[in-house]
């Protein structure tokens, strides 16, 4: 047990002073010690891809962060995606194109798909594919997955 | 699944890393880059450094610079950096056709080329660029500066002539002559995953002959390195598809491939073949 440091995360815009050590993985941090329980915990070894998040307009795994690597930065769970009742284009999307059944992975695949698409709207069909190997879903199948993100894509190109 | 307990040092200056790193290296030490490695088997408690350096709020060492011969990386530039190419020319075309197959786009977001290179997994796409193009690393530490060729750096699986308290500040890659082809290919069972077997060919042509050919093969070997036995089936010879059977051939023939518990070395060696002969087909 190492000292804990007081640190202010920034969580969709609302501001969280917690106090951690310096091994705590930001999706913890972001869960345990924040509350955001909507980012979810996989693998914890930067497989899976569920605890996507955006940082600082980058889609990376808050398993791979320290907590106290975040201070400072601007981080976006899927709690931030909705406007009031209205969902993000690729909330929508996922639930018109079934891109989900239990529903594990989704806030993961939604933080990435949104992330990428933030940072380089006119990407391609086939990238758009590669970027979606990024991360794991045992439901789907992915090609509901990948119709979702193509036609949030669309979207929010308009 | 949790990292056990470790300080974390966050210096500013480069001075200041190299100091702190040369006061905590003794007492298991370690630089934090990327994390895109370091993390995971901290997680899995394969690593537990007692001190961290964290050298992302690190100055200077965030350039991608082109002086004309040589393109220089400081230890902070990601991945993703080289999605677009980063310098004119068939080296900026290079990376990029190369950084889109190492491991995840969120992962390529954090991690670094240059920790690439330190960590030294024998799958690195980064360590076979470097190992085949002829890098240069510039290692830093309160002792002073050393240059270190790539071919003198690695030193087997995940291990390089790297000193406890060094830092490897800078790589610096040659940049290619405009009318260089490359080629790469590798081989892995699933997306994004550590390739088994990886190839990059480069040469020019005079005459409609291959010249200053260059073999590379990752993965199956501890250290990624130039196959001079590939290169001289290459040199002189017009290029095609007899030509590039014999490469791959001679390739495959040369190598020392790895054994693990799911594969064989002669299932290594025959990708050898497969990924040399893929990458120079790429290369055309």
């Amino acid at each position: 047990m190492t000292e804990k440091s007081s640190i202010t995360l920034t969580i969709n815009g609302q501001n969280h002073a917690i106090a951690v050590e310096p091994r705590r993985t930001l999706v913890d941090a972001i869960r345990e010690d924040c509350g955001q329980t909507g980012t979810h915990i996989g693998c914890e070894h930067g497989i899976c891809g569920a605890c996507t998040v955006i940082v600082d307009g980058e889609p990376v795994r808050s398993c791979l962060m320290f907590a106290v690597q975040a201070e400072g930065k601007k981080i976006r769970t899927v709690e931030g995606l909705a406007t009031g009742d209205t969902l993000h284009p690729m909330q929508q999307a996922f639930i018109d194109h079934h891109g989900l059944q239990c529903g594990f992975c989704t806030p993961g695949f939604l933080m990435l798909a949104v992330g990428v698409l933030e940072r380089e709207p006119d990407i391609g069909d086939d990238e758009l594919i590669d970027v979606l190997s990024s991360n794991l879903c045992r439901c789907t199948g992915y090609q509901n997955i990948i119709k979702a993100v193509r036609a949030a894509a669309a979207e929010m190109r308009k | 699944m949790k990292p056990a307990a470790f300080v974390r040092h966050v210096p500013k200056t480069l001075d200041e890393a190299l100091k702190v790193l040369s006061d905590v290296a003794p007492d298991d030490g370690r630089i934090l880059a990327g994390g895109q490695s370091l993390v995971p088997i901290m997680a899995f408690r394969l690593a537990k450094p007692a001190h961290l350096v964290d050298i992302n709020e690190v100055e200077g060492l965030q350039h991608i610079a082109s002086d004309g011969t040589m393109l220089s990386i400081g230890a902070r530039v990601r991945h993703a950096a080289f999605h677009k190419p980063v310098v004119d020319g068939p080296l900026g075309a290079l990376l990029a056709y190369v950084a889109r197959h190492i491991a995840h786009y969120p992962i390529r977001m954090r991690g670094t080329f240059c920790g690439s290179l330190a960590h030294a997994d024998p799958s690195s796409e980064w360590c076979l660029v470097s190992a085949t193009l002829g890098a240069t690393m510039v290692v830093k530490s309160t002792r002073g500066e050393r240059l270190i060729a790539a071919a003198d750096f690695f030193e087997g699986i995940m291990s390089t002539v790297l000193a406890e308290d060094e830092l490897l500040a800078e790589v610096k890659l040659p940049l290619l002559s405009a009318d260089t082809k490359f080629g790469f290919y590798e081989f892995s069972r699933r997306a994004g995953d550590f390739a088994m077997a990886s190839a990059l060919v480069t040469y020019r042509l005079e005459g409609g002959q291959i010249v200053d050919a260059r073999v590379g093969v990752g993965g199956a070997e501890p250290s990624p390195r130039r196959i001079a036995e590939a290169e001289a089936a290459l040199n002189g010879q017009a290029p095609g598809e007899d030509i590039f059977r014999a490469t791959a051939e001679a390739a495959a023939a040369a190598v020392e491939p790895l054994e693990d518990h799911q594969t064989t070395g002669e299932y290594r060696r025959d990708l050898v073949r497969a990924v040399v002969h893929r990458a120079l087909e790429n290369s055309v």
